[in-house]
């Protein structure tokens, strides 16, 4: 064991720390964002309400969502580490260093992208994780047509302590499905009409965007996966996945409810 | 035929490495394009020292970018502008009449500053010396051809090999990392035969003396192989990086 700690705090131990964390977290962000793509439903919320109460109530995903808190908070706490050491091993600065002639712009700045991003996880989590889980919310009530999925009649019920987060009862005879559920939807709905919030979201997923372009790629480079027939795969998933198609769509949904 | 020039320098001078440094401006007029870099630096030198100075201290031996000594950061850039050569390879004729070139000593914690611009790259002596060979023992002389190596592994073999040791990489580094430098030494011997008996002992040998020595961690900027002289690629990281993590966490082989 001590010959496992020793390993994790050599340099390339803890880089492969923030590399094995780091993809964790990529994959996390395919599962977060399929699930948000209810968002888009036109059903007053329903699916997301339902999508919602499922992450936080079925085991295994929260064995996986404590894996994933870890993650990030390991991912952090490693990136001060190296960091630091960094920063000691050249006490002196360079009057002048032209970095943006031999490296790009995205791995000299990991640092500062992945702070804005610490600080987004911390204010995003704060608003709607938190709260889900800890504030009296609202619950909205669905009335579904059970020839026609897509009429549905939604009212709000207030918060009642007794009530169970998630709830559905068929009536075949009243030719309806009644589903009872915390409204999510609805702070998220309200959470974006305020303009300087989504902005704050545009940015962070611009952040997201450049950390991952450099972050996935060199994650494969960190592990020694960097086989000449499979970098070009990793670099096209690493920019045109990761660095362009998942921010891109986590950040048309503050867009879609703002302009909605 | 093209015109001298006349250049501002603002050197880095430091009287050693238990002193404060600083940069002071001298002015160096008529310079040839077809001078070196170090040329250069020599006629400010002979001008110093008929002045009674101290003369600019650098490192250089061959001047024909194969020793590795030359180690000069110009402009912002190890070994200055141009790729794939070191700063003795570097002509006067790649920079503009008036122009203020800044030259600075390698910057790092594992490279002291000897003077003015020599740095200390013990260093990387002792990361060498920690596992960076392979142990023949006596016999007789085995046949060149007895064991087959395949070209392309040959060819990367020897692509790791031409490392000359500058330390441009460490210098280029915003880390000041040496990983660019301990995977070429790595790589030579592990894509070998040869180097198959010491392999995984070797990494984490040569690892560790990197650590101890105090150089920064990877970020895989690429800034390394595109300053280094020889042109040495980041695949040698990763190579290095998979040894490694074989060895320790799989392999369990004693350092």
């Amino acid at each position: 064991m001590s010959n496992l700690a020793k390993t994790f705090s050599s340099s390339l131990g803890r880089k492969l720390v923030m590399a094995l964390t780091g993809l964790f977290l990529c994959t996390f962000l395919i599962v977060h964002l399929v699930g948000n793509l209810q968002l888009f439903k036109d059903d007053a919320g329903q699916a997301f309400n339902a999508y919602a109460y499922f992450m936080t109530h079925f085991t295994p995903i929260k064995v996986v969502s404590y894996l994933l808190y870890a993650s990030i908070i390991v991912h952090a706490i490693y990136a001060l580490i190296i960091s630091a050491g960094n920063k000691k091993a050249r006490p002196i600065a360079y009057a002048v260093q032209a970095g943006s002639q031999n490296s790009p712009w995205t791995s000299r700045n990991m640092g500062i992208l992945g702070t804005i991003l610490l600080v987004f996880i911390v204010v995003h989590m704060g608003d709607f994780w938190w709260k889900y889980h800890n504030d009296e919310l609202p619950y909205a009530k669905y009335e579904i047509s059970l020839d026609n999925p897509n009429d549905i009649n939604v009212s709000e019920l207030p918060y009642d302590a007794d009530r169970l987060v998630h709830s559905e009862v068929t009536d075949v005879q009243a030719g309806k499905r009644t589903v009872i559920s915390k409204d999510l939807y609805k702070i998220v709905n309200n959470s974006f009409q305020t303009w300087w919030y989504v902005l704050l979201y545009v940015i962070a997923m611009a952040a997201l965007s450049f950390h991952l372009i450099h972050g996935f790629r060199s994650a494969f480079q960190t592990i020694g996966w960097n086989n000449s027939r499979f970098l070009p795969l990793v670099r096209f998933i690493g920019v045109w996945v990761f660095g362009v198609l998942i921010p891109l769509a986590f950040a048309a949904m503050p867009l879609y409810f703002f302009f909605k | 035929m093209s015109k001298n020039m006349n250049l501002t320098l603002k050197v880095w001078r430091q009287k050693n490495s238990d002193t404060k440094g600083k940069f002071v401006t001298y002015q160096a007029d008529h310079v040839s394009p077809d001078m070196s870099f170090l040329e250069m630096l020599d006629v400010v030198n002979e001008d110093l020292t008929r002045k009674g100075d101290d003369p600019i201290h650098f490192d250089h031996d061959c001047r024909e970018g194969i020793c590795g000594s030359c180690s000069l950061h110009i402009n912002g850039r190890p070994h200055g502008p141009k790729q794939g050569i070191t700063t003795c390879q570097l002509h006067m004729r790649s920079f503009n009449n008036n122009d203020t070139v800044v030259i600075e000593p390698w910057r790092a914690e594992a490279f002291p500053v000897i003077k003015d611009l020599a740095v200390d790259r013990g260093a990387f002596d002792r990361i060498q010396a920690a596992g960076g060979f392979v142990s023949v023992n006596t016999g007789g002389v085995p046949d060149a051809n007895a064991i087959a190596i395949p070209k392309v592994i040959a060819d990367e073999a020897f692509n790791s090999a031409t490392c000359i040791g500058c330390g441009a990489c460490v210098a280029a580094c915003k880390n000041a990392s040496a990983m660019l430098f301990v995977s070429a030494k790595v790589s030579q011997l592990a894509l070998l035969p040869q180097g198959q008996p010491e392999r995984y002992r070797r990494v984490q040998a040569m690892v560790a003396q990197m650590d101890a020595e105090g150089f920064g961690s990877c970020t895989n900027t690429g800034a390394c192989e595109a300053e280094c002289p020889k042109e040495i690629s980041i695949t040698n990281i990763a190579r290095m990086n998979r040894d490694y993590f074989t060895a320790k966490l799989i392999k369990q082989e004693e350092a």
